[in-house]
């Protein structure tokens, strides 16, 4: 299989063609978070807490890996891609749950800076942060597992 | 496009797009903030002032006893005064962001109620690292009594007086001021209500040597 993903020089099938848009789309999406949280955290100053630096951990290599994915048309990806993915929405998943309070604090201490339950972890002044992470997350997991169901012989 | 193309030039309208909102938000963020600074009030009676009253060019330092950029900062403020005896005053506003700075606030304006403001001040900057809490732990604020000791402070009764009401009055309304002005690290300065365009030694310079021209009628 990976022969016929490496051969740029024939024209690519549909469905080839449909799954390397799907790496692009989940890249955009990592590339679109990567670089919002950046902006919140480093130019807005809203500093990040323990529990986005983890789901940063596994975004940010995301958008290195589906960058090269994209480039190279290497659909085998979603091997490496899909862990990260899974990796960050639990942890967005979890902190989206304490930041609506369903469970409760303490079973991952916070650092002094910033708290993890804080209210005022939003973009526009009521989205918050972590659920648009649990939906990015989540779309990069459904691209790429439609990636993979596609690239599967 | 191929793929590749459109990869890179993602890439790069990406860059350019984040480049370009962070311009945006930090021209607006600064407006905001200059705007904040001229609708505070920067200058109170009760504000220590260094330097000739009616000096035409104010520097108004948001001072934190405890930060070190502070101490730093204190000979060059000096040094300022020293070149402009005339034209330059300062008043200082005390910020307590660090554990122990409003202890040791205290002190300073118990010993101003002594006439000896300046030589604790010094005193106390000095003795920085023994009482701040810099190296991890709690301030040793015992220490910063000690410092301010050594230059003549009456302690027993500076210790009076500084628990009394007026000086906590002091406390407040710089926590207050510093709130309004949006001073949100030290040190902060305003020379004659102007912030520095970015934070560094040389553009606080700058925009002194600026204020002075136009105060010497340049």
């Amino acid at each position: 299989m990976s022969a016929q993903q490496n051969n740029n020089n024939t024209a690519p099938s549909n469905q080839t063609e449909r799954i390397w848009q799907m790496l692009f789309l989940a890249w955009l999406i990592a590339l679109a978070s990567t670089l919002g949280v950046l902006f919140i955290g480093e130019i807005m100053g809203q500093e990040p807490c323990v529990l986005c630096w983890y789901q940063r951990a596994f975004m940010f290599p995301l958008t290195v890996v589906l960058a090269v994915a994209c480039y190279l048309s290497d659909s085998a990806v979603w091997r490496y891609a899909l862990p990260l993915a899974v990796f960050g929405w639990a942890i967005a998943a979890y902190h989206t749950l304490l930041v609506a309070g369903i469970v409760s604090e303490g079973l991952v201490p916070c650092g002094q800076g910033t708290s993890c339950t804080s209210a005022d972890m939003t973009i526009f002044g009521f989205v918050p942060i972590p659920l648009l992470s649990v939906l990015a997350f989540s779309a990069i997991i459904i691209l790429l597992l439609l990636a993979r169901k596609g690239s599967r012989p | 496009m191929s793929r590749r193309t459109l990869v890179a030039v993602t890439v790069i309208a990406a860059a350019i797009a984040f480049i370009v909102a962070a311009t945006i938000y930090k021209r607006s963020a600064e407006e905001q903030a200059a705007a904040a600074a001229r609708s505070a009030v920067l200058i109170r009676p009760h504000s220590p002032v260094f330097g000739p009253q009616d000096a035409p060019v104010t520097i108004v330092e948001f001072f934190d006893p405890a930060c070190g950029t502070c101490r730093q900062f204190y000979p060059i403020v000096k040094q300022i005064e020293r070149e402009n005896p005339k034209a330059v005053r300062v008043v200082l506003r005390y910020v307590t962001f660090h554990q122990g700075s409003d202890q040791v606030v205290r002190i300073l304006e118990a010993a101003r109620l002594q006439g000896k403001l300046e030589p604790v001040l010094e005193a106390v900057l000095a003795a920085q690292p023994q009482w701040s809490s810099h190296g991890g732990g709690a301030p040793n604020i015992g220490n910063a009594w000690r410092a301010a000791a050594s230059v003549g402070l009456d302690v027993t009764r500076a210790r009076r007086d500084a628990l009394t009401p007026e000086i906590t009055a002091v406390l407040n309304q710089d926590a207050a001021d510093v709130e309004s002005a949006g001073v949100t690290q030290t040190p902060t300065f305003f020379v004659n209500g102007r912030p520095l365009p970015s934070f560094g030694v040389n553009q606080l310079f700058a925009l002194v040597n600026e204020e002075v021209a136009k105060a010497s009628g340049g």
